[in-house]
């Protein structure tokens, strides 16, 4: 039996203008992510890749062309729509962490909960099931300064997962981290996908982090090369 | 939903070395704000703590304050006998004509002279004054040019001490008491006898009648009849309704008060503008994270204003707060009813603290609010690749 699909793109196109000039991110893309899949985008800079993952986030919108989602076209939602949306059904992950500094572990992870109808009670067992997953339990009440790169990126994929979303998107989620705290990042977000079912879409540069999902697929100029 | 409380507080505390001139500066027009309205507070005060409720006040109709008034002693003998009127054990009518006459005196520190208001009172009028007490030394002795200071203006003007004596009009007084008009109009006042004052001021007529009649029915009656009476041409009221009126001195301290206010709150609301700018654009990435989260525009436009309300809300409490050491404090200024030095207490209400408090919050609010809406139209991602 097949897998269904999470993520259906068809002939998306992305152009803005800069100065003067147009410029074309996207130029007739079309995609099929299926649901627990690890996808990774590769491609130089500029290429489009990170254009694309904004694109099947809701946090961009394409220019022309279909982005489905769980069966649900963003072209069609509006701003709020958008946003209640994202905060339903998926997990960020950035390069730079962008944790609220002045929150504690804790509270970063319980912000997307805030969103949500839970009692303060489901959602303490929530965070803390969140934590636990990336082995930061015992740092819940730390501040981020209090905390090390890839203790600061565990704490946000901890809360990109607290809301149990199908779609978690990484953009370069290691590009400011150590080898070490590389390897740990990079595990926890396949074990996310291996073992829980998450569909994981990661942007990278990094051909060894590209190892780690279960599908890679190149952007050039906007385009899809493979 | 919006974004937890503590967001916006942590914000504030975070970046205290930042804010801080802003919250002195808010501190700073909040100060003005209390202490100004406080004077005005006090001088109503004052005037609102005169008088006894028993009491009526007899000045020519027309005139807008008992220093401007005059009545002839010819209208004295025919009130005097009025039934309405009450007699003490003596069986004498309980009925003070006054004199009021302005002086000018040198102040105790060599800054120049000022006004006095120098009340001749009759026999009488120190009975129909409860309020006002002897703290030290006597009362004059009527017949001699002696005289009762304010203790509360005995430091305040040269030779104001018992036993020392000051030349005014014509004539050398002896300051033989001090008298306390408990926190009255009256503490602005020097008393001496009423027939010796129109003597040495050579004034052929009383400023002021104070009456007590026998009982609020008379008192009703007696207000009908002198109003009623033509040949007078005098107005009574009731002592205390009078007293309440005389509030014109504070008026324009209260227009100052809040004039200054707005000025320098104007200043303030760019202050805070200013700082909220500054710390919203050191985390757009961090506002763009909000927004990428779930959080709406409004929710972000509210949590940056509660942080703005919180800002001022601090420069308020301590604005208030070193207002406060002003309260009970006494000070004197000119009074425009009597062009005389009215002596009164800076008066910190509670309800003028929470004045100040909300002016303070309506300084951040407005000073906070282009800041916010601004960081919350900003596209999500232009915010996301901030530095």
């Amino acid at each position: 039996m097949s897998v269904p699909n999470i993520v259906t793109i068809r002939e998306l196109s992305k152009e803005y203008r800069q100065g003067e000039i147009n410029v074309t991110a996207l130029n007739n893309v079309s995609l099929d992510i299926a649901q627990g899949e690890f996808l990774t985008l590769m491609g130089p800079s500029g290429s489009g890749k990170s254009t694309l993952l904004h694109i099947i986030a809701g946090i961009d919108r394409p220019t022309r062309g279909v982005c489905r989602v769980q069966d649900i076209d963003l072209t069609k939602l509006d701003e709020s729509g958008l946003a209640d949306w994202r905060n339903q059904n998926v997990g960020f992950v950035f390069q730079t962490f962008n944790l609220i500094p002045v929150l504690t572990a804790f509270e970063n992870v319980e912000l997307p909960l805030l969103l949500t109808r839970l009692n303060a009670k489901r959602r303490r067992e929530q965070v803390n099931t969140a934590l636990e997953l990336v082995g930061l339990a015992e740092r819940q009440k730390h501040l981020p300064r209090q905390l090390s790169g890839g203790q600061e990126q565990r704490v946000a994929i901890a809360r990109a997962l607290v809301t149990d979303p199908k779609l978690i998107v990484a953009d370069e989620p290691t590009g400011n981290l150590d080898s070490n705290s590389a390897q740990e990042v990079l595990g926890i977000l396949q074990m996310l996908s291996r073992q829980i079912g998450k569909t994981v879409i990661m942007v990278t540069h990094d051909p060894k982090a590209a190892a780690f999902g279960s599908r890679s697929i190149h952007l050039e100029k906007g385009e899809l090369t493979n | 939903m919006a974004l937890p409380l503590r967001y916006s507080f942590r914000n504030v505390l975070i970046r205290w070395r930042s804010t801080f001139a802003t919250v002195l500066g808010i501190a700073l027009v909040v100060f003005v704000f209390v202490l100004l309205q406080s004077l005005a507070a006090g001088i109503e005060k004052s005037s609102g703590n005169t008088g006894d409720p028993r009491n009526i006040m007899i000045v020519r109709k027309g005139s807008t304050a008992e220093s401007a008034s005059l009545i002839s002693r010819e209208n004295l003998r025919e009130i005097q006998y009025f039934e309405e009127i009450a007699r003490n054990d003596r069986g004498e009518p309980i009925i003070s004509a006054d004199v009021l006459v302005l002086v000018n005196l040198p102040r105790s520190d060599g800054s120049g002279e000022a006004n006095v208001l120098l009340r001749g009172v009759s026999p009488r009028g120190v009975e129909l004054r409860p309020q006002v007490r002897l703290v030290a030394g006597r009362w004059f002795t009527p017949g001699k040019r002696e005289i009762v200071v304010s203790s509360r203006m005995a430091n305040r003007f040269a030779n104001f001490g018992i036993g020392q004596s000051f030349k005014a009009g014509t004539a050398n007084f002896i300051v033989v008491g001090w008298l306390d008009g408990g926190g009255s109009a009256f503490d602005s006042e020097c008393w001496m006898d009423a027939d010796e004052c129109r003597s040495v001021f050579e004034r052929d007529l009383y400023s002021s009648f104070l009456v007590r009649p026998v009982d609020e029915s008379a008192a009703t009656k007696f207000l009908e009849r002198i109003e009623a009476d033509r040949r007078f041409k005098l107005k009574a009221e009731k002592e205390v309704e009078y007293y309440r009126k005389q509030t014109m001195t504070a008026a324009p301290i209260k227009w100052l008060g809040g004039f200054l206010a707005i000025m320098m709150s104007v200043g303030a609301v760019f202050a805070a503008m200013n700082t909220m700018y500054a710390s919203i654009g050191a985390r757009t990435r961090e506002i763009g994270t909000l927004r990428v989260l779930g959080f709406r525009r409004r929710s972000v436009v509210l949590a940056l204003l509660i942080e703005g309300a919180l800002l001022a809300l601090i420069g308020g409490i301590v604005g208030c707060g070193v207002a406060y050491l002003w309260n009970g404090y006494t000070t004197a200024t000119m009074g425009f009813e009597t062009f005389s030095e009215i002596v009164f207490e800076f008066t910190v209400t509670p309800r003028l603290m929470a004045e100040g408090l909300i002016f303070a919050v309506l300084v951040g609010l407005l000073g906070s609010f282009l800041p916010s809406v601004r960081a919350s139209r900003l596209p999500v991602i232009a915010a996301l690749k901030s530095v």
